[in-house]
């Protein structure tokens, strides 16, 4: 089978399936449902697997389907471009989202929305596919919005509860501030280089290096850097970076398959990912990339930090994401691109394993997030527990897990970018080390170690999720282990990404995997992780009552991780009421007085007033239409004669 | 002078004359009469300009057909002259400055000498072989046959709307019905009825006769 | 010889008295067509001046479609005169004032 065809089928499968699904449900029985869907992305994930071999092997393809429209010397079309990059994409994405598929089997088992969302989650791996495959801004921006659109639609699945669509409504409203900068930025880049295509775009990038425009006080802006901040607004808006970050934690309030599949493993990254595409363009802009630099590193800890105080299971793991994608964000920062997507797939995996292992926890508990409420449960669910050691040592960086080697070689990139702003970063960066130790394992000792703390209920019928909902942890758990080991040498070499990104200067030696495993002891990353695992155990398993107290003792500082930084009131404050009560004057003033009061009734008031005037003239009587007629036949006349 | 322009000055005199005598006689048959001495004079001035046909067509059409219809609308609506006398002089000054102005304004632009003999000579006139009617035929026929057929349309359109205003169905007249007439059957028209035959002597009903 | 402004003058005292009257006339829709056909006459005697002026056939060519469409608005203009007769019994149009809002 040809690339061609491959790549057709890929997001075809999906998009068919979910379409059949969704209009068919009523149909359909739930068994035909998950089968339908689950082959699809079955199929998809083989043909991405062969896809990767094909691109291993040397192949490319750049090609366009179908032109969308066309005007003057622009042509908006739909167009696949395949490369490591995407391919890597599309291995990740097909893969996580098959044992999601699968493990929704389990999970939404009694749920009267399970068509529904096998319909969403199909749609969503669909528009994800579309996200890495295009080889255009256009469609990367279809993408873009479809993957939104499932995100908004999944987050308020359950819409029979408030939070849950107040949820999904402020995942959409945050996403638009980012996608507006998105769009701002693919305009610009339509108005510098006429064009939307990568390949274009890209080898012209260093022709308008130079190219600049007047900024508001007179100063001059590079055009890349304008066009890259404008990009990098979105990646901040899709891959929630501070600011832009109060969405993803509330998105827990969808499904936790969702939480796994399109809040930690795919879509949020699709921010990083987008940014790793654009390198070529980031490349030229030092201002941009030192953005994306401070924006990574203030998300990873001040997320790492708020992660620890958190008590629901799905918001430690909510808040840990956010702090890994901002490790992301770091390594773009610095130029490692290819070490950020190379952290990007591991975490993929790690991550998506814990959502689901904490699923599996919330399914066995009967809907209890809490996790004073939980305790004690290795002994009853083991394979649970199992795997989710296994991903929280790889989120750790416990070596050889595969977060070991990815976060290590961000690490390494950002101490070897030898930068005033790098060096500070990288103390942000092992000190964020030690905290997610810290938040992780303090997860793993409060669930599953020490006494129960069970409610009544649930206390005698714990027992271990069935097979739908543990193989597909089994099956993540693997590449949790293995994923970094087999992958750090390609991309240390460079030989995993190639050309599709830019190679950095900063990215770090290549040391290899056998040498980072065994110098691991000596590297501050490694030590700091073990003293948070360390601290972890004495302050949740061995002296339970320790926490408490430290918080006593200082409370304003655990007031304000509670609270998030108070972020969110603050932006109810100055965007909810600020908002609502713009709306209250315009409300008055512009909607009562001008357009009602003056232009609609103020109209009709004219007109009436207007026409009762002209109303004189209409006598009814024919000759005195005539006289008018007359008079202005006479009036043209006398013009022609005398005036022109 | 020429007779020819003896002919138009005279000819226009009369058209001036009788035109107002249009307007002002407030009898709608005197009017119409005056009507027709204005159309025959501006037939003569229409011959001064070469325009045979068109002045023989006025005569035939305007004095043969519309007028006689004037005549008898005129005649067959019962008018009350008395009161179209009323209000007659009040809109006088109205119209006739508007009149007067419009004469002043034309005037300037007419007699401004665009149109002196100087600028547009008077052509030389046709000898006796040339027809009017024949260069006019030959053009309508040709290069305005579409305008004529619709001319045609046109009047057509203009006898059937005539005829569809002022058609009225009187109650009292009597109309044949031919559709009606041939669907007629036997048994509409003829009964027939089954008695016993009668003899002379069964009187006793009270048949008398 | 007659220069063409003559022709032209005597179109404009025609019209002119045309005008004049159809603001006279409002009591006798008859009087009022009449007042038309001089119009009509008027515009024709200019047509028909600048047709032998100018040597062009066409300019007649016109006069006779005007004269046509001059017929056809007598015609019906005449029956609506009767129409109304029939309905009001008065052709006086300070009477018809149907179109008054």
């Amino acid at each position: 089978m040809t690339l061609e065809l491959l790549v057709l089928m890929i997001p075809t499968s999906c998009l068919v399936a979910s379409v059949v699904t969704g209009l068919g449900s009523n149909y359909l029985t739930s068994r035909v449902v998950h089968l339908i869907t689950i082959g699809a992305v079955t199929i998809s994930f083989l043909g991405s697997l062969w896809v990767g071999v094909l691109v291993i092997q040397g192949q490319r393809l750049d090609m366009i389907l179908y032109t969308w429209g066309a005007s003057d010397t622009i042509n908006f079309s739909v167009g696949f471009l395949i490369d490591q990059l995407s391919s890597l994409m599309m291995v990740v994405v097909t893969f996580v989202s098959l044992m999601v598929h699968i493990y929704t089997v389990g999970y939404m088992k009694e749920d009267p929305g399970y068509k529904r969302f096998f319909s969403y989650i199909c749609l969503f791996t669909f528009a994800m596919l579309m996200l890495v495959t295009a080889n255009n801004f256009l469609l990367l921006f279809f993408g873009w919005e479809a993957v939104g659109l499932v995100s908004y639609l999944l987050i308020g699945f359950w819409f029979e509860r408030k939070s849950a669509t107040f949820a999904s409504l402020k995942a959409f409203l945050v996403n638009r501030v980012g996608d507006l900068g998105f769009l701002l930025g693919i305009a610009a880049i339509l108005s510098l280089f006429g064009t939307l295509d990568y390949q274009a775009v890209f080898a012209s990038a260093p022709e308008y290096a130079t190219a600049t425009v007047e900024g508001p006080f007179g100063n001059e802006w590079k055009w890349l850097t304008i066009i890259c901040l404008l990009l990098f607004v979105g990646a901040m808006g899709k891959s929630a970076q501070v600011p832009l970050h109060v969405w993803l934690p509330d998105s827990m309030e969808g499904p936790t398959p969702i939480s796994a599949l399109i809040h930690a493993a795919t879509m949020v990254t699709a921010g990083i990912f987008m940014v790793a595409r654009m390198s070529p363009l980031f490349e030229e802009s030092n201002v941009a990339l030192i953005t994306v630099l401070l924006v990574g590193a203030i998300t990873a800890i001040s997320m790492a930090l708020v992660a620890v105080v958190q008590n629901d299971i799905k918001r430690v793991v909510a808040y840990s994401t956010l702090s890994q994608l901002g490790y992301m964000t770091v390594a773009l920062g610095v130029s490692a691109y290819s070490v950020a997507i190379f952290h990007l797939a591991t975490h993929a995996f790690f991550k998506a394993l814990l959502f689901l292992a904490a699923g599996s926890v919330i399914v066995a508990l009967h809907h209890e997030q809490d996790m004073r409420r939980m305790g004690g449960l290795w002994r009853r669910m083991p394979l649970t527990y199992i795997t989710a050691l296994i991903g929280t040592m790889a989120l750790v960086g416990i070596p050889p897990f595969a977060g070991f080697f990815s976060k290590e070689a961000i690490i390494e990139s950002v101490l070897v970018s030898h930068s005033v702003v790098g060096s500070v970063v990288y103390f942000m960066m092992i000190a964020g080390v030690f905290l997610t130790a810290l938040y992780s394992f303090r997860l793993i000792f409060l669930v599953f170690h020490g006494e129960s703390r069970l409610s009544d209920g649930n206390s005698n019928h714990v027992h271990e999720s069935t097979w739908v909902i543990t193989i597909p942890l089994i099956l993540l758990a693997i590449p949790s282990l293995f994923s970094g080991l087999v992958l750090v040498d390609p991309v240390l070499s460079g030989n995993l990404l190639g050309a599709s990104v830019v190679s950095g200067v900063h990215e770090g030696a290549s040391h290899g995997a056998i040498y980072m495993l065994s110098h691991a002891w000596v590297t501050p990353p490694f030590w700091l992780a073990i003293a948070g695992t360390i601290a972890a155990w004495l302050l949740y398993n061995r002296y339970p009552s320790t926490p408490k107290n430290i918080a006593n003792r200082s409370q304003l500082g655990y007031r304000v991780l509670v609270n998030k930084y108070g972020i969110d009131r603050l932006y109810e404050l100055i965007f909810a009421d600020g908002a609502r009560a713009l709306g209250h004057v315009l409300w008055k003033f512009g909607d009562r007085l001008v357009v009602d009061h003056t232009l609609v009734n103020g109209t009709a008031r004219f007109v009436g007033r207007l026409s009762g005037f002209f109303r004189l003239l209409q006598s009814g009587y024919v000759y005195h239409y005539a006289f008018v007629m007359v008079v202005g036949l006479v009036a043209i006349m006398s013009w022609f004669i005398f005036f022109s | 002078m020429s007779f020819l322009q003896v002919s138009f000055y005279c000819f226009s005199l009369i058209l001036i004359v009788a035109a107002v005598r249009v307007v002002t006689v407030g009898n709608a048959v005197k009017a119409a009469l005056y009507l027709v001495l204005v159309f025959f004079s501006a037939a003569c001035i229409w011959i001064t300009l070469e325009a045979e046909f068109l002045a023989i067509v006025l005569v035939l059409v305007y004095v043969g057909a519309v007028m006689v219809l004037f005549l008898f609308v005129v005649m067959m609506l019962d008018i009350d002259i008395t009161r179209m006398r009323e209000s007659f002089g009040r809109y006088l000054f109205t119209g006739g400055s508007i009149a007067v102005i419009m004469v002043i304004e034309l005037g300037i632009v007419v007699m401004a000498g665009s149109f002196d003999l100087d600028r547009v000579p008077r052509p030389v006139g046709h000898d006796s072989e040339y027809s009017n009617t024949k260069e006019l035929g030959i053009l309508l026929y040709t290069d305005y046959v579409y305008i004529v057929e619709l001319a045609a349309i046109l009047l057509l359109v203009a006898i059937i709307a005539a005829i569809a205003l002022t058609l009225r169905k009187r109650p009292k007249t009597h109309y044949q019905s031919p559709s009606q007439q041939l669907t007629v059957t036997k048994k509409e028209r003829l009964k027939i009825v089954e008695m016993d035959s009668e003899t002379n002597r069964s009187s006793n009903r009270g048949s008398s006769s | 010889m007659i220069p063409l402004s003559h022709y032209l003058m005597l179109s404009t005292l025609l019209f002119s008295i045309s005008i004049i009257g159809i603001f006279l006339n409002r009591k006798n829709l008859v009087v009022l067509l009449m007042a038309i056909e001089l119009l009509l006459l008027a515009a024709n005697i200019n047509f028909v001046a600048f047709s032998h002026y100018l040597g062009d056939a066409a300019g007649q060519v016109f006069v006779f479609f005007v004269l046509t469409v001059a017929a056809a608005e007598s015609a019906i203009g005449l029956a609506i005169l009767i129409v109304v007769f029939r309905n009001r019994q008065s052709i006086d149009v300070q009477d018809l004032s149907q179109l008054k809002g």
